[in-house]
């Protein structure tokens, strides 16, 4: 942040100015692209979110679990016989949405087994020896490191050099983004509009979950008093396996439609940056806050696009960052406040 | 009967591993017998590059560039130490100070930057050198101006505060073309050019001097190795005075410590600055020895890199994260380039290549089995003198032995 405060004037001097009119007119076309891309960020940010809730972590290797997401998607429609050419398929609108749908669930399938795999591996016996802190953020790193390598160099070994390595995949693709309708000046295509509605309806649906279900009460009353709840008959760990579950499966749907968005995304290390950004998303809403997990999603998203739009587009993640530093710095706990159990309002 | 007393009252003997053994015998020992010992091991360390032992020396790579490389990422790990190991601040972009240190002198010197000051008040010889004092102290100040909105948040908020914050100083680096040269990067980086010969045109600190055994990394090697001492020096009486009986009251609980009256936040700064400059002098290290900085090195997951060498060698011990750094840099670099190890055909540089991989399992096998570091740091009784904790661990070491007499086992008693 204090590189950025002191590179101000330089980059003023040196490099272009500050582009407000690109702001101005390219408003809502910048809109529309934040909200698609800030609709994946809240839905990766419900995950970490929720294991922050429960379970005070960082689940530093949740960005992984969303990378193991656009593999597994990938995967399904690879097994469902599409190949990776530099064609559109066209099957019509009705078989589209079915093989999206199937995608979207291998993607949800292999990013929740993940999750929950990697919570019995690493995270369950850091536990039962009530390790501090900083140990399990630690081993999250150490996840985080062997699922991207293993996507880098092992995977490649297990299909045959189809899958990981290197190089991002050649993109299966679906579906081309054509224009629906206008908003203002800009834009609404079928990909940006498929985005934020199922964003939209698996955040109302994981909101429900969690607010009008007896499991998202015994994940609330965990959040709220972990030994009150064990002593009320809810299962801990129980709790802790559904939350890891919903989080990893959330962030397979957010997979899918991010490789609809970007088809070129699909690499071991897709995962890193956009992770940072969804954690980001989740504290500027005020972490194991859902709600403020979506807000800070959409808001980070525009707010990204905005800040591309005035200073150019190399600058798109330190906007972000910088935004991160300085919600932080004048509301510690996030625009909505910290909590899971109270926030269901 | 009498014995059955004596082995109630007398306290249990506390098991003790090799390491313990090994660290009681040298904690008993008097002062110059440490120097005796540890001044000629200090020299066998230096010259290794020089005797390339067949079983140590690295195969696809020059050793003394990897030594070299040990020293700059042990400097870093001292550094990182202060900050993680006993502060207990979790600091995941300090790679970004790496990068700051090699930026200034890169900046301040490289004919590709805009501020080339070589020739103006830089000479061309000593340009470096001179730079140096600079990049420790713009690091040291980035430290005091990042340090002082964050570290007023909780742990893990710092954690990804300082990990946005490495990131932003890559992305400067990588935006920033009409400074930095972008992804080019800054090539030419001034060095000291000391003992030129006929052989040796540009000196012996050139990386043009690439004919082992005597080559550039050696050189760096032994400057980094004493910059080393000095950093442990500096370090070790900073931990034995109020600054680190204050960080270890503020690793250990913070509100505690804030409740006894140890101001937290000024001293959680200065660790964060202590550890930024000794980060920004082996980025200025790294700058002249490679003559040649770009964004790439200095990778978030360089970052990571940095963390595994404090958290494997043991947070807290500055010798121990010395030892981490060391197998960080050099298991890599000893697969690279080798076919066959103990008559056993391997491919080494796919091994080399999978060392992300390795550290990961490392870590998170360490975290469940050792979580506190192969070398873990003990708590010595800071308070006390230097004599009294040597009484009380000779104690120690007598009951283990089983040859203890009343009078160590009372100063052992004071000693838990």
């Amino acid at each position: 942040m204090s590189a950025v405060l002191a590179a101000g004037p330089v980059l003023a001097a040196v490099s272009s100015p500050f582009d407000i009119n690109a702001l101005v007119s390219n408003f809502w076309a910048l809109t529309v692209d934040g909200l698609t891309y800030g609709s994946i960020y809240a839905l990766v940010a419900v995950g970490y979110t929720l294991v922050y809730g429960v379970l005070r972590l960082i689940n530093f290797a949740h960005s992984e679990i969303f990378m193991l997401g656009m593999f597994g998607s990938y995967v399904t429609l690879w097994l469902l016989g599409f190949a990776p050419s530099g064609n559109t398929y066209d099957y019509g609108i009705g078989q589209t949405i079915l093989f999206l749908g199937l995608a979207t669930i291998g993607g949800m399938v292999v990013s929740g087994a993940a999750a929950v795999g990697l919570e019995r591996v690493a995270y369950r016996p850091l536990r039962r020896r009530g390790a501090p802190a900083l140990v399990f953020l630690i081993t999250a790193i150490g996840a985080s490191f062997v699922l991207q390598e293993f996507v880098h160099f092992v995977l490649p070994h297990l299909s045959g050099n189809n899958l990981g390595g290197l190089n991002a995949q050649q993109p299966i693709r679906l579906v081309d983004p054509t224009v629906q309708f206008h908003i203002g000046s800009a834009e609404v295509t079928n990909v940006d509009l498929v985005i934020v509605v199922a964003a939209l309806v698996l955040a109302f649906a994981t909101d429900r979950f969690i607010n009008a279900t007896k499991f998202g009460r015994g994940i609330r009353a965990v959040a709220q008093d972990p030994v009150t709840a064990t002593l009320m008959g809810v299962s801990r760990e129980r709790v802790i396996m559904l939350t890891f579950l919903i989080g990893g499966m959330l962030a397979g749907a957010a997979a899918l439609l991010y490789t609809l968005r970007v088809p070129n995304g699909i690499i071991y290390n897709g995962g890193f940056i956009l992770g940072i950004k969804a954690f980001c998303a989740a504290v500027l809403g005020g972490i194991g806050n859902l709600r403020g997990a979506l807000l800070g999603g959409l808001l980070l998203g525009v707010m990204e696009l905005y800040g591309q739009a005035v200073f150019g587009t190399e600058w798109r993640d330190v906007v972000a960052f910088v935004l991160l530093v300085l919600v932080l710095m004048f509301r510690p706990t996030g625009i909505l406040g910290e909590s899971l159990g109270r926030a269901r309002a | 009967m009498t014995t059955t007393t004596a082995t109630v009252t007398a306290p249990a003997a506390p098991h003790l591993g090799v390491g313990d053994r090994l660290r009681l015998w040298w904690d008993t020992l008097p002062r110059p017998a440490q120097w005796g010992i540890g001044v000629p091991g200090l020299v066998l360390l230096a010259l290794l590059p020089v005797l390339r032992l067949p079983v140590l020396t690295t195969v696809g790579t020059d050793f003394g560039t990897v030594m070299a490389q040990f020293a700059m990422y042990a400097l870093l790990a001292i550094g990182l130490n202060v900050v993680v190991g006993s502060a207990g601040l979790l600091d995941l972009g300090y790679v970004g100070f790496y990068a700051i240190g090699a930026y200034t002198v890169g900046l301040l010197t490289s004919p590709d930057s805009p501020w080339n000051q070589t020739d103006t008040w830089l000479p061309k010889q000593w340009g470096w050198l001179l730079a140096v004092p600079i990049a420790i102290l713009i690091t040291a100040v980035s430290g005091l101006i990042l340090g002082s909105p964050t570290l007023r948040l909780r742990g893990d908020y710092l954690a990804i505060v300082t990990l946005g914050f490495g990131e932003i100083v890559r992305l400067l680096a990588d935006n920033l073309d009409n400074i930095t040269g972008g992804g080019r990067g800054l090539s030419q980086i001034a060095y000291p050019q000391v003992a030129t010969s006929a052989a040796r045109p540009t000196g012996i600190f050139s990386a043009g001097n690439a004919t082992p055994p005597w080559n550039a990394g050696l050189w760096w090697y032994w400057v980094s190795l004493a910059l080393i001492v000095v950093a442990l020096l500096f370090v070790g009486n900073l931990e034995r005075s109020r600054v680190g009986r204050a960080w270890v009251a503020i690793r250990e609980d913070e509100d505690a410590a804030e409740i006894m009256g140890v101001p937290t936040f000024k001293f959680k700064l200065w660790a964060f600055v202590i550890g930024a400059s000794i980060g920004g002098l082996s980025g200025a290290l790294y700058a002249g020895q490679v003559q040649f900085v770009a964004p790439t090195t200095f990778n978030v997951i360089n970052s990571m890199l940095f963390l595994c060498a404090v958290i494997v060698g043991g947070q807290g011990n500055k010798l121990g994260v010395i030892v981490g750094a060391f197998i960080i840099v050099y298991l890599p670099n000893f697969f690279l380039g080798r076919t066959s190890l103990l008559g056993i055909p391997i491919n080494g540089n796919d091994i080399a290549n999978y060392k992300y991989l390795f550290f990961g399992l490392a870590l998170m096998t360490l975290m469940i089995f050792r979580p506190q570091g192969l070398f873990p740091a003990r708590q010595k009784l800071l308070a006390l003198g230097r004599g009294m904790y040597q009484a009380a661990r000779r104690a120690t070491l007598a009951l283990a032995d089983g040859t203890a007499d009343p009078a160590p086992e009372r100063a052992e008693g004071g000693a838990r």
